[in-house]
């Protein structure tokens, strides 16, 4: 499954992905307002970022092309707006929106192939995004595959018995009522592994890795980088 | 519909990151307020949840279904604050890990379905809860999702996106029917849940401030009608911007974004500014 | 000998009037282990979230001489290490050393001293291994592995195991029954599996609706209340 590649992608030993996820979600930033705001004229700087990112994803030693067939997910919404452009007569601007998207989105996936969830949530966190939301993020990634992976076990429970013939829209809103119940339910036995375990009202947050001059110096690099192609192409 | 990097433009999503940052930071303390500890698994859950429920097809009419959006059942069952903390938790993963809505768009998709889109279904909620409580559900349902997918048109417009009269229409249509749909589900599932616990579904609160509740929904419409009127009037998009689609030239539309950039630097800056001094004070 | 758990007459009655427990007297020695039987509904589980406070019934309960109050509530769970069913549940956290470290941070141990403990735990467990690997990721075994050193690391003097190994092949079985026997701890064993009552535990108590129906010699028990399928 495609998170599962995500994960183990995440826990590689580059030296990108030992860069701090700070330097690194900053460069994210960075590359994507450059990007939002090249005009779609100067095609060579989309080439440039390209060549940018082709680079990142080789010297962080992980596969382009699984890379970029996963980043390509927001094509099909991309094209679709792409051809209303070409359709009205924009031909670059057409192309220069579908380069956007698709290259924005292999930039943050860049960022999630080489940090773990952990780092790049404790970023987030040491730039004052709310506890609460940290949290929950965590949460909500912890579990998803499990209630996703009940929800098909469900499903196909639901189909050996023949749903395809007589199921409808009743069947649809039981198997939901079941799931939330049983979600419900394992917010509760979480909650009291929780307190079993000494849990106060309060996470105890682990204290975070130094920021080095390795991940200074790679965000100036990207961000001279991605300035220079904004300015000269 | 989660707008993707590269199609608003640039003082577009800036405003909205601008906008959308201090919003949700306000949700995440209301949320912690009126929430004891053992929501925190809770809403966690819960946004596993939606993300599985939303796999879940439902028939809907000959050859056709849909699934569920999920921010007005969210709303029911935990409330406004909470239901806007766990979408915007949902939407940060989906633009980061799942390429689903792009990251310098993560303001404006967590405005219009966490922020605009929560309130929508609150309001209708809250409005017409005691008069009908499955009515109330079906609004709640329904306008959530209009809101949230004509404010993400109108800015998609308003960021000169060209669109011709038949698919502006087209989308319209489409989106009525969604959000009919959505509607429908969300009464299927919130009264399957009450048949499981009662007590999973809090009721729509007293009627007090009904008035208050039917004002901020129409001002809530008024303003996405406004962004609709305002993104197909192109006149009114060159006042409101200083940036036309076609008649501007490239100095001025990067001159444009780095004032939003330079605007955007400046409030975090400021809003830092403003939350040391509270804390040291 | 010392009572780890003294028990009298407890009785719990859940919000929709449910009697689930009705007049038990229990109690465990230091360093002994015994296995709960009795049938599904029988009130097991019910009876083993009160043994460290997470469910509060009527009756005395003693801890470590303890009696649970609101006062004592917070150093006997560090004392009944509960491990539950379901190993999802408990691995809450994003990594598994994060997740092993998260009761010595709630007990006040600095960072540092808290990841040192889970470390050392996850050697003993046989778990040193994955450190930095999410939860969702690890097998059925490994999920208990790590979910029992999240709970050693409480350094707890008794091990509460609610069917420790539903859902895990006998390899698996087998070698999660060596680590337990390796551990010093007294334990209480909620099980439905023989075998791994004999193999662990010397003494048994069987519950029927709410009450404890007989106790006595693990083998004597099983075989009173036939409690083996074939």
């Amino acid at each position: 499954m495609h998170h599962l590649v995500i994960d183990r992608w995440s826990r590689g030993s580059s030296s990108l992905h030992q860069r701090d996820p700070r330097a690194k979600l900053a460069a994210l930033l960075v590359f994507l307002i450059v990007l939002s705001t090249t005009r779609p004229a100067a095609q060579w700087a989309f080439a440039a970022y390209a060549i940018m990112l082709i680079i990142a994803v080789h010297s962080a030693r992980l596969p382009i092309l699984g890379l970029a067939g996963r980043a390509a997910l927001v094509l099909p919404f991309s094209a679709t707006f792409a051809l209303l452009t070409w359709w009205s007569g924009d031909t670059l601007r057409a192309l220069a929106l579908a380069e956007k998207s698709f290259l924005s989105g292999m930039a943050a996936l860049l960022l999630v192939a080489t940090t773990p969830l952990t780092g790049w949530t404790a970023a987030l966190e040491s730039w004052r995004a709310p506890r609460m939301l940290i949290l929950v993020i965590q949460f909500v990634y912890r579990y998803l595959f499990v209630i996703a992976e009940q929800a098909q076990r469900m499903r196909w429970a639901a189909v050996c018995r023949g749903s395809h013939k007589t199921g409808g829209f009743r069947l649809a809103t039981g198997l939901v009522g079941v799931l939330f119940a049983r979600s419900w339910q394992r917010a509760d036995g979480i909650y009291h592994a929780m307190l079993a375990r000494g849990f106060r009202g309060r996470f105890v947050p682990a204290a975070p890795a130094p920021f080095r001059a390795a991940d200074a110096l790679f965000f100036s690099a990207c961000l001279a980088g991605c300035l220079a192609v904004r300015i000269l192409l | 519909m989660h707008i993707p990097d590269g199609f608003l433009s640039t003082p577009v999503w800036a405003t909205l990151d601008v906008v959308s940052a201090p919003a949700v930071a306000w949700v995440a303390r209301r949320a912690q307020r009126d929430t004891q500890d053992h929501r925190i698994p809770l809403l966690g859950v819960m946004g596993a949840f939606v993300f599985a429920a939303q796999m879940v097809n439902f028939p809907v009419g000959p050859g056709t279904s849909g699934h569920l959006v999920g921010g007005a059942l969210l709303t029911v069952v935990l409330g406004p604050a909470a239901a806007s903390l766990v979408l915007t938790a949902i939407l940060v993963l989906q633009a980061l890990i799942f390429q689903d809505g792009g990251v310098l768009a993560l303001g404006a998709n967590v405005f219009n379905m966490a922020l605009a889109g929560v309130a929508a279904a609150y309001l209708s909620y809250r409005l017409w809860g005691q008069a009908s409580r499955s009515g109330a559900i079906f609004a709640a349902g329904a306008l959530s999702v209009m809101t949230s997918a004509c404010l993400a048109l109108g800015q998609l417009l308003i960021s000169g996106v060209p669109m011709t009269g038949g698919v502006f229409w087209a989308s319209l249509g489409l989106f009525v029917v969604s959000a009919l749909m959505e509607g429908a589900i969300t009464v299927g599932a919130v009264r399957a849940i009450e048949r499981l616990n009662p007590a999973w579904v809090a009721g729509p609160q007293p009627a007090s401030s009904r008035t208050v509740a039917g004002v901020a929904l129409a001002a809530l419409l008024l303003v996405v009608l406004g962004t609709l009127i305002a993104s197909v009037a192109p006149d009114g998009i060159q006042r409101l911007t200083g940036q036309g689609v076609d008649s501007t030239s490239w100095p001025q539309r990067t001159m444009g974004g780095l004032a939003g950039i330079a605007m955007i630097f400046a409030l975090c800056y400021l809003g830092g500014k403003l939350k040391s001094r509270r804390r040291s004070a | 000998m010392s009572k780890a758990i003294q028990i009298r007459g407890l009785r719990y009655r859940y919000p929709d009037g449910t009697q689930a427990l009705n007049g038990i007297d229990f109690h465990l020695d230091a360093g002994e282990s015994v296995a709960l039987f009795g049938a599904n509904g029988s009130g097991k589980t019910t009876f083993v979230m009160h043994l460290n406070g997470l469910l509060r019934g009527e009756g005395s309960i003693e801890v470590c001489s303890m009696p649970l109050s609101d006062e004592t509530l917070e150093q006997i769970r560090s004392k009944v290490g509960v491990v539950f069913q379901d190993s999802d549940e408990q691995l809450f956290m994003p990594t598994v050393l994060e997740d092993v470290a998260f009761g010595p941070l709630n007990l006040g141990l600095s960072p540092d001293d808290a990841l040192t403990r889970a470390r050392t735990v996850l050697k003993r467990v046989g778990m040193a291994h994955a450190l930095e690997r999410a939860p969702y990721h690890l097998s059925a075994g490994e999920k208990k592995r790590v979910a029992i050193a999240g709970v050693l690391a409480m350094d707890p003097e008794i091990l509460v195991l609610d069917e420790p190994t539903t859902f895990l092949d006998p390899p698996t079985r087998r070698d999660l029954l060596t680590l337990l026997r390796s551990l010093p701890q007294a334990k209480v064993v909620v099980t439905h599996d023989a075998n791994l009552a004999r193999a662990l535990t010397t003494r048994a108590v069987f519950f029927d609706q709410g009450r404890i129906a007989g106790e006595g010699d693990v083998i004597e028990l099983i075989q009173r209340f036939h409690w083996e399928y074939s």
